[in-house]
């Protein structure tokens, strides 16, 4: 996997994404979803996208789907912009990109047959041949029963929904699938065991994954690359195994070690984070970390820190990395 | 079995059989918790481990219910108590910990009034009185400002915050049995730290034996002396922490740990267990993980296998070490 050398499937250039709040008889606030994102992700290859609730991951991914409307910024896919294209437009690059969502009791229609929901995306965009027979191969391919598509979801248990999910985004191959925290909620065998599938799937169908979680482990297992959300900014990015063996930013720091180790002769001592994390409401001046950081200086209330290149591939928005 | 405290168990649970309606969620689980100790209890959702939690404080949802068993509370039998007597007990001397901290608490009243229930109802003290209390207890749990919070709606709080709430509400009438279900599952990692931190603060200085209900053995790891595994409603294995994590017996328990995902380490993906874990109708013939066990042996499929002990503190239901 990896990058393939020449232009990056997906890219957003300082991308955001406002939300309007109160109004009428309450003062207007803006929510700074995601607040000036610039990443890129290369063909087959997988991008993590770490944070907590509120950090505008969900957001963002949505966002470069055109699934939420852009405040501003670009997104480019395979090198042509999409930001401004009007729906229509949109239509037959929509097959170029797709999305499994985290809930799969919710984001499958529960009155139609497995075999309709899986075929739509053929349908909607009138792809020639004979779907039956393409949807019965997707079914087969993600390990569900021969006769899974002439059931309801209900008769599915939550790994085996997340598959029928899986087998609908990957019916138009796209290019990009964006899995947003599509293996929270299942057991950790259940787990391990889609995590394998979707690895698979990327050779086969050579496609590429922003994959969005609050799960630091199951990111380590999947991810080529990892940038870490905060506040609707991207603090670190880089290649997994940097990441997660010589993290640099404060907050990753505070991530990784606020995981218990499974081990009970391992010591393990939670970081003290200050305070709650805080809204998107109300965004610090300087460094967005810098109520909560365990290190902050001066200049870190008052000057942002700009993402600063420190390794390759390793970039990290901290006045005090090095 | 596990062998008996020299002191008397605060918790003792007989061949415990929960029972909703077709459907058995546990099966003769056997549990001894010691003043003091905290047993985590782990499983995958549906093994059972939040019905025990709950059929211990008498919260069994619709339309569950004890069928044989005994649930004894410093030797007086819980199952035989009227629900005036109950609800004497629980929220004073048995409290519960929940796990979705929003849920558990009433929207449309501010926390003062909610969270100083079991304070004016179980030790008689005035409103005035009790919110003093509530105040020290919330500034003793490392919350800033707690007068401020005894003033807010349960919306008006983060999800940790509540958490910590309740953790006041559950210690404030000095239990000595606390039932923690799934405490932290439903919060970010960085609250999730703050909270066992806090935990593992109150269990140093109070020493209340908990029942800690959780699937994640991370936290089982840093939290429980002792750890009992259930799979599909009955107790596989229970042993202290440390013997669990270095020499689990039990074929499933062995398959949990090699699935742990960790984020210090890239896993094998050879390691998923296959299949699915069964649910039972009735009571167990054979052993319920054999479908699924890598060392499934003719007996297996004849008999279910009683707990009995292979290390001292250390029991195991499996034909393997023997037994019957």
């Amino acid at each position: 996997m990896g990058a393939t050398g020449g232009a990056p499937l997906l890219e957003t250039r300082d991308l955001r994404t406002h939300f309007r709040r109160g109004g009428w008889l309450r003062p207007v606030r803006w929510l700074r979803a995601v607040d000036g994102v610039s990443l890129a992700v290369a063909h087959q290859e997988t991008l993590g996208l770490v944070g907590e609730s509120g950090s505008g991951k969900t957001t963002l991914g949505r966002t470069i789907l055109r699934l939420v409307e852009p405040t501003g910024g670009q997104i480019h896919l395979g090198g042509q912009e999409i930001t401004g294209l009007s729906q229509a437009a949109l239509r037959p690059l929509r097959r170029r990109m797709q999305i499994v969502f985290q809930n799969p009791y919710a984001s499958l229609n529960p009155r139609r047959l497995v075999g309709a929901i899986v075929g739509q995306p053929l349908a909607v965009h009138h792809v020639p041949g004979d779907h039956a027979r393409m949807v019965g191969d997707l079914l087969q391919r993600v390990g569900l029963p021969l006769d899974a598509a002439r059931r309801y979801p209900h008769e599915f248990s939550g790994g085996q929904r997340q598959r029928i999910a899986i087998a609908r985004a990957l019916a138009l191959r796209p290019d990009l699938v964006v899995a947003d925290e599509i293996t929270s909620g299942l057991d950790v065998t259940v787990k391990l065991r889609v995590l394998a599938l979707l690895r698979e799937l990327q050779a086969e169908f050579r496609v590429a994954y922003l994959f969005i979680s609050h799960d630091l482990a199951v990111v380590r297992q999947v991810a080529d690359r990892v940038a870490v959300m905060y506040l609707g900014q991207i603090v670190e990015e880089a290649p997994t195994d940097a990441l997660f063996d010589r993290p640099l930013h404060p907050y990753t720091r505070v991530l990784q070690a606020s995981v218990p180790p499974p081990d009970p002769a391992a010591t393990w001592r939670p970081p003290v984070l200050p305070g709650d994390p805080p809204s998107a409401l109300s965004i610090p001046p300087g460094c967005r970390f810098h109520p909560r950081c365990p290190i902050a200086e001066a200049r870190c209330r008052v000057e942002p820190p700009a993402l600063r290149v420190l390794g390759p591939g390793h970039l990290v928005a901290c006045h005090l990395a090095s | 079995m596990t062998p008996l405290p020299i002191t008397a168990p605060v918790l003792e649970i007989r061949a415990l059989t929960v029972r909703y309606g077709a459907r058995v969620a546990t099966w003769a689980v056997d549990l001894t918790l010691g003043p003091g100790e905290v047993l985590g209890l782990v499983g995958e959702s549906g093994a059972g481990k939040s019905t025990v939690g709950r059929a211990v404080v008498r919260l069994l949802p619709e339309p569950g219910h004890v069928e044989t068993g005994a649930i004894r509370f410093h030797g007086r039998d819980l199952l035989g108590l009227s629900d005036a007597e109950m609800r004497r007990l629980r929220g004073a001397d048995v409290a519960l910990i929940p796990q979705d901290p929003l849920s558990a608490l009433n929207p449309v009243f501010r926390i003062g009034l909610q969270a100083t229930d079991a304070l004016r109802i179980h030790r008689g003290l005035s409103r005035e009185a009790a919110d003093a209390e509530m105040v020290r207890l919330l500034g003793h749990l490392g919350i800033p400002e707690p007068a401020e919070v005894l003033e807010r709606y349960p919306h008006e709080l983060s999800g940790g915050m509540r958490q910590r709430v309740l953790i006041a509400m559950a210690f404030s009438c000095d239990p000595s049995l606390v039932i923690a279900d799934e405490p932290t599952t439903a919060l970010d990692v960085t609250t999730q730290a703050q909270i066992l931190r806090l935990l593992v603060e109150l269990q140093a200085e109070r020493r209340v034996a908990t029942l800690f209900v959780t699937h994640d053995l991370g936290v089982v790891a840093h939290l429980a002396q002792r750890v009992a595994v259930m799979y599909a409603g009955c107790l596989v294995e229970s042993a202290p922490t440390r013997e669990l994590f270095r020499a689990a017996a039990h074929p499933y328990t062995q398959g949990l740990l090699t699935q742990v995902l960790r984020a210090d380490v890239r896993a094998e993906a050879s390691a998923a267990l296959e299949g699915l874990m069964p649910i039972l109708a009735t009571a167990p013939a054979a052993c319920p993980f054999r479908e699924r066990c890598p060392k499934r042996m003719a007996v297996c499929d004849e008999t279910m296998p009683a707990l009995h002990e292979v290390a001292p503190g250390h029991a195991v239901a499996c034909h393997l070490y023997g037994g019957a």
